[in-house]
């Protein structure tokens, strides 16, 4: 089955033929993928494939050169905004391995973005008391104690909490296109189903996923509407959430063998 | 990344302007008669031309140092003039509505309002444009509580003896080339005496001005705590900007009696130079207080302005459990130089030293720590704790540490601890990726590392400090 329409019309994030490179080196090699709003797409493949260089390109990380091809964020050209920009237009990344920024308390960071894309869009800052307000309610949503709003900005954080502070900024930045790129690697069970329970309930018909894994056991709890293959900086296949069962049975090189030019021109 | 923080890190010097004072000026030159003249200006008693005289002469026979790590063209120092004051300062106005309207309009325009009604509640301020004291304000009502906060001009004529007794007493004359040399023609700076016992009911400050062409600026700051008293004391200097170089060669002595305690704050905003190094002050300064029994100093600094910074803010822990303290903040960017630390003397028993230095460069600027922790054989159980952190942004820069420690007593104990980082591409990115604009990103990325040495600030001036830090690094001024 396939999710690509000829259409732009309707499309939180197009993709189409986008091929970059890091280092001289091309790793994008024709990259295809439709993703209409509330939809959650998930995309699966072996290490090295450009999973993380596919959500880095699209957000706009100097050293990534867009060699070719277009991504439209809601309509809009994001391939010639500056990172921030693009961010302000929606897209959010939560990161593989999220750094820590020391000294900078996690409540000044949100509070900073926030408001840089509430100005963007023309909305007036959040005073501190608002602020606190609405960090709090999102602090415990991701099932993190009060206190981490006061400290670093991930510092001397666990990985799981790392990665639900990726989720909190998500929750607070309401945006219409998140990224979440191996959210769930390294996390036990429970910080799994927070991360799931997380992302559930932002969930909305005008907020679309990508949901990088290694592992299917994240797509039990969170349903995606497809599943594509990313192999080699292109979509090698893509199915719905089934497809997901097939490669944790069987791992990816059962992919490899079909001849891939063939499996591009099925899914165009 | 490099351009955005290249572009980040362009800034306008806000306090650049030149304010049009008639003045009158010395011609460049150092002898022995601009002593005398200058000595006469301030209608100086004997002892304090002696004192002066004397200093030249020792002057005269030292040479100046080198071992800092920081390359400067040499110093003509008969290029400099050494005395320049407004005309209208000469006959000594009597009230701020006496002062020329033009000289309060340059300390408004730096954010110093003059004028009681429209001061920061609870800060004295004595402003010094050049070499003189123009206004020192809330002098009344401090004189109320017994403190004593005047231009050191005039404590020279209303308290000889406490000017007698410790002008010279903390860094002597000979101590090094530049205080010899400001020893022989300082003009103006603050002196504060506060009473036994007594709690300093403000904040002190006094705001340094240099604003005439090829004039030096040779301050001089005098603070005695008697015992048992606690007072906190800022300085902040801004200068035009200038091709020049121009040298700022002070001399603070803090002198911390049993059970004192002396707060010393500075925001040193000088003129930096350009780009490429043009201009900027010259900044070479002799800061040092001692402590007696259960005394403590504490210094604080937030360094972002000068050319080319020597200075290195230092406690004499002579009384037994006293306890010294240096928190640092030295920002450099362009071709700025930084050489600066502190020196902590360990003499009592029991006595305490804490160490924070946290520097940031920036562009091709060169910033150095240099400190030296010594106990001498009576300091037994003395302590001190020593951070050092460097922060890089951008690859042209240099950070060095120098960490000199002399213990002469095996129960004394140093710990030191170094880190270097930098201001990380993914750092940025995570910055920008939440939408923030880079410049933004850079200086709360820059505030975050020196969030330890702000908090020690008066709340006043944490924010001032901050909003330096922000100025100095974003590409428009805000
Ligand atoms: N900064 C970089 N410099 C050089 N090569 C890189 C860089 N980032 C990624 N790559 C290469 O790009 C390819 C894809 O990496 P990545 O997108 O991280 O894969 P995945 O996330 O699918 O595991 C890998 O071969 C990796 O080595
Ligand atoms: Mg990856």
């Amino acid at each position: 089955m396939s999710n690509t329409t000829s259409s732009t019309e309707n499309s939180m994030l197009k993709i189409t033929d986008l091929h970059a490179s890091v280092e001289e080196k091309n790793i994008l090699k024709g990259l295809n993928l439709d993703v209409k709003p509330g939809e959650v797409h998930a995309i699966m493949g072996p290490n090295g494939a450009g999973k993380s260089t596919t959500g880095y390109v699209l957000s706009g990380r100097e050293g990534y050169t867009v060699e070719q091809g277009s991504a439209l964020l809601d309509g809009v050209e994001i391939l010639d905004l500056e990172a921030e920009d693009r961010a302000r237009a929606g897209l959010f990344l939560a990161f593989q391995y999220p750094v820590e920024i020391p000294g900078v308390s996690n409540l000044e960071f949100l509070k900073s973005s926030v408001d840089a894309q509430r100005e963007a869009r023309g909305e007036e800052a959040y005073t501190s008391a608002e602020f606190l307000k609405v960090a709090k309610e999102a602090c415990k949503q991701v099932n993190l104690p009060l206190a981490f709003l006061k400290r670093g900005v991930n510092e001397g954080f666990s990985g799981g909490e790392k990665k639900r502070n990726e989720l909190m900024q998500m929750i607070l930045l309401k945006p219409k296109l998140c990224i979440l790129d191996e959210t769930d690697s390294g996390l036990d069970i429970d910080a799994m189903q927070v991360v799931a329970n997380g992302v559930n309930s932002q969930r909305s018909p005008d907020r679309s996923f990508i949901i990088v894994t290694h592992y299917q056991r994240l797509l039990d709890y969170i349903k995606p509407d497809f599943v594509h293959v990313l192999s080699d900086g292109k979509i090698v296949k893509s199915g719905d959430a089934s497809l997901a069962k097939e490669l944790e049975a069987e791992g990816y090189s059962w992919i490899h063998n079909e001849p891939a030019d063939e499996l591009e021109g099925d899914l165009l | 990344m490099t351009e955005q923080i290249d572009k980040a890190l362009e800034r306008e010097y806000e306090a650049g302007f030149v304010s049009d004072i008639e003045s009158e000026t010395f011609e460049p030159g150092l002898n022995e008669d601009i002593i005398r003249r200058i000595s006469s200006m301030k209608n100086e008693p004997e002892w304090m031309l002696e004192w002066r005289l004397k200093a030249f002469r020792v002057w005269q026979e030292m040479e100046e140092p080198d071992w800092a790590h920081i390359n400067y063209s040499k110093i003509d120092f008969q290029a400099i003039s050494y005395y320049s004051a407004p005309k209208s300062m000469k006959d000594k106005p009597k009230s701020l509505d006496e002062v020329d309207p033009e000289l309060i309009r340059t300390y408004e325009k730096l954010g110093i309002p003059l004028i009681e009604q429209q001061m920061l509640a609870g800060i004295a301020v004595d402003a010094v444009f050049d070499s003189v004291s123009v206004v020192t304000t809330f002098r009344e009502k401090l004189e109320e509580a017994g403190v004593i906060f005047c231009p050191i001009s005039d404590a020279v004529h209303r308290f000889p003896d406490l000017v007698k007794k410790y002008l010279g007493s903390v860094v002597p004359t000979k101590d090094n080339y530049f205080a010899a040399l400001n020893c022989a023609v300082f003009t103006d700076g603050s002196f504060v005496y506060i009473p036994k016992g007594t709690r300093c009911p403000m904040e002190l400050s006094t705001y340094f001005r240099i604003n005439e062409l090829n004039t030096g600026q040779f301050e001089r700051t005098l603070i005695i705590a008697d015992e048992g008293s606690h007072v906190s004391y800022l300085e902040g200097c801004t200068a035009p900007q200038r091709d020049e170089n121009q040298l700022h060669a002070a001399v603070v002595e803090l002198v911390a009696l049993d059970k004192a305690e002396i707060k010393y704050s500075t925001v040193q905003n000088w003129y930096p130079g350009d780009e490429n190094g043009k201009g900027g002050i010259y900044n070479f300064v002799t800061k040092r207080g001692i402590c007696h029994e259960s005394a403590k100093i504490s210094w604080t600094q937030v360094e972002t302005g000068s050319a080319v910074t020597w200075k290195y803010p230092s406690c004499i822990l002579k009384g037994d459990n006293s306890v010294g303290e240096f928190y640092s903040v030295a920002l450099t960017r362009g071709a700025q130089q930084a050489d600066t630390g502190t020196k902590m003397i360990h003499l009592g028993k029991n006595t305490k030293s804490t160490i924070i230095s946290k520097g940031i460069s920036a562009g091709k600027s060169n910033n150095s720590y240099r400190g030296l922790v010594r106990m001498n054989p009576g300091a037994q159980g003395a302590r001190n704790f020593t951070q050092c952190d460097s922060l890089l942004i951008g690859d042209q820069c240099g950070a060095h540490t120098f960490p000199y420690v002399e213990s002469r007593n095996p129960s004394a104990i140093v710990e030191h601890e170094a880190t270097t980082s930098k201001v990380s591409d993914e750092q940025m990115f995570l910055c920008r990726q939440r939408g923030i604009e880079p410049e933004k990103a850079v200086s709360m990325i820059v505030n975050g590392f020196c969030k330890e040495v702000f908090k020690e600030l008066p709340m006043e001036f944490a924010v001032e400090a901050g909003k330096l830090l922000e100025i100095s690094l974003e590409g428009s001024v805000g």
